[in-house]
């Protein structure tokens, strides 16, 4: 049945970039998502928060289709981005502009230069003498840049886990992303590199739009302008991240929120 | 006795079974290290290297063409087999989702156990026979059917064990799947995928029952087209002659393939266990 997804009257003159519609997921048999709508407004930054197991990270994967190499998942009803539906366009376009950022950093066993370097390549998307300076920027944008100018020939693995995250953030980014999806980007990370992160995403805010899977609610509420709740894969609630933490107008909300139950 | 007597007895007991099996395995190596250097040491000289055979009886000679023809007919080997055993992997490593590809692994491993003078007389069948000809090519043939499944399953199993998360991520970038395997998986495995390819090689250059019907052996230089020697041959030819020299000689060539085949062993390893090129933690 419909639950508390509409966005309130001032903001809906602005159209959604990402708009989900009846989704139903399934793996296998298990069915991870019910009845899913939600929209996630451009220049935005979207949280989806709730139980472990209750969905987020499944919903968040379908919007880039990397479920799809998940053998026996299906998905039912729609998702848009820019009114075009997901599934109709190319897989590979789709996901140079929804772009992911993943749980634990996963650098490639490269230099850090070739790291960043790598979706520009594989998409033909700079000659030789722009990458330099493609490079440079998204690491910039990634607030990594003066930490690694020096040594971008070493190997990836030499840094440390939150410079891997961000590493991994810039990679992202070097392919300018219209979204930029973000699953427990801290949750392996400790609390100053977790900082530098949120850091990150707050000027990242103009350029994209983000939709950030968090455990952690203090995060929602520092990053996002927008807060899904999900349980047992329903979204509850959806509203203005004030909204859903001062006033939430479920009483499941008000008991995630309040911590009655983790 | 008491039951802690009787379980110290049991222990020591079984401490020094298991002690004296370990080490009469790993002597077996050293003990045919130890023949070869001692009989065949002798024998090996700057002929050995580079001259023809000669007959029974004359000084000098050697086994030059046995060793280009071996390194010639392992060489062509590997040239057919490799690819075709790397592309196999990989597909079935990535599309083990396909009922093919279940087929494809059980056929492979059914392919390895063949007996190798099977392998042999395959090729004669579908090389020997058809040209009227023994020849180099044939025995390549053969060796490289039996190179083709041990490639096939090592690039496999180094395949698998590149992480899922390094797959994704590539994915999330835009890269179609074929991309992802060339740019991200396989260089990620290919310590591994490298290793069984070298071991391989090892394996085939050894195996003499596939050649002797259809490369045979020649005392002069053969060729691709010809009847080719190779060392395994060779070694057999001359250890089962009653010439006491010609004895002499296949001992030192027993040498030479022996150090031929650790060497590559130990490269591989070296290979295999300098730096890894997956993620740590």
């Amino acid at each position: 049945m419909p639950t508390s997804t509409s966005i309130p009257a001032s903001t809906a003159a602005q159209a959604p970039k990402l708009r989900a519609s009846n989704v139903n997921f399934f793996y296998g048999a298990f069915q991870a998502l019910h009845d899913i709508s939600i929209e996630m407004l451009e220049h935005k930054v979207t949280a989806l928060i709730g139980p472990s197991g209750c969905g987020k990270s499944t919903f968040l994967r379908n919007l880039n289709r990397i479920n799809d190499t998940i053998k026996n998942s299906r998905m039912e009803g729609k998702i848009l981005l820019d009114n075009e539906d997901v599934r109709a366009v190319d897989v590979t376009s789709l996901r140079r502009r929804v772009g992911m950022v993943f749980q634990r950093p996963n650098p490639f066993p490269k230099s850090i230069f070739e790291n960043v370097a790598y979706g520009l390549k594989i998409n033909g998307m700079a000659k030789r003498s722009e990458m330099r300076d493609r490079v440079e920027r998204s690491l910039q944008r990634a607030a990594l840049w003066n930490e690694v100018k020096d040594k971008l020939q070493e190997s990836a693995y030499a840094l440390s886990g939150g410079q891997q995250q961000r590493l991994c953030i810039a990679r992202a980014l070097a392919v300018d992303p219209e979204v930029l999806l973000l699953d427990e980007p801290c949750s392996a990370l400790d609390p100053i590199a977790t900082a530098k992160i949120e850091e990150c995403l707050f000027t990242l805010k103009d350029q994209c739009t983000m939709v950030i899977v968090t455990h952690n609610m203090q995060q929602a509420a520092r990053v996002a302008d927008f807060t899904g709740f999900f349980l047992m894969g329903r979204l509850i609630e959806y509203s203005k991240t004030d909204v859903i933490f001062r006033n939430p107008a479920k009483k499941e909300t008000e008991d995630y929120i309040t911590g009655r139950f983790g | 006795m008491n039951l802690r007597t009787w379980r110290l007895l049991v222990n020591a007991t079984m401490l020094t079974l298991t002690g004296v099996c370990t080490v009469i395995t790993v002597s077996v190596l050293f003990v045919i290290l130890g023949l070869l250097l001692y009989h065949g040491a002798s024998s090996l000289s700057i002929h050995f290297f580079t001259q023809l055979p000669k007959p029974t009886g004359e000084t000098g000679g050697g086994m030059a063409n046995a060793i280009v023809g071996s390194a010639q007919i392992v060489g062509i080997a590997a040239l057919i087999g490799i690819p075709i055993g790397f592309i196999a992997g990989i597909y079935l490593s990535e599309y083990e989702d396909k009922r093919f590809a279940s087929f494809v692994r059980y056929v492979a491993d059914l392919l390895n156990g063949v007996p190798s003078i099977i392998i042999g007389i395959l090729a004669w069948a579908l090389v020997v026979l058809p040209f009227h000809h023994f020849s180099g090519i044939a025995g390549s043939v053969a060796l490289s059917v039996m190179l083709i499944p041990i490639v096939t399953r090592q690039t496999e199993q180094f395949l698998r064990e590149v992480p899922l998360a390094l797959r994704e991520g590539a994915l999330a970038l835009g890269a179609s799947k074929w991309k992802m395997i060339a740019t991200v998986a396989v260089p990620a495995g290919s310590k591994g995928i490298l290793t069984g390819m070298i071991l391989g090689v090892a394996r085939i250059a050894g195996e003499s029952a596939p050649l002797l019907f259809t490369a045979l052996g020649n005392q002069y230089w053969g060729g691709l087209t010809e009847p080719t020697s190779s060392l395994p041959v060779m070694i057999y030819q001359r250890a089962t002659s009653p010439y006491e020299d010609w004895n002499q000689q296949a001992w030192a060539a027993g040498l030479v393939l022996i150090a031929m085949v650790l060497t590559a062993n130990i490269l591989a390893r070296m290979v295999l266990a300098k730096g890894v090129s997956l993620p740590r933690g």
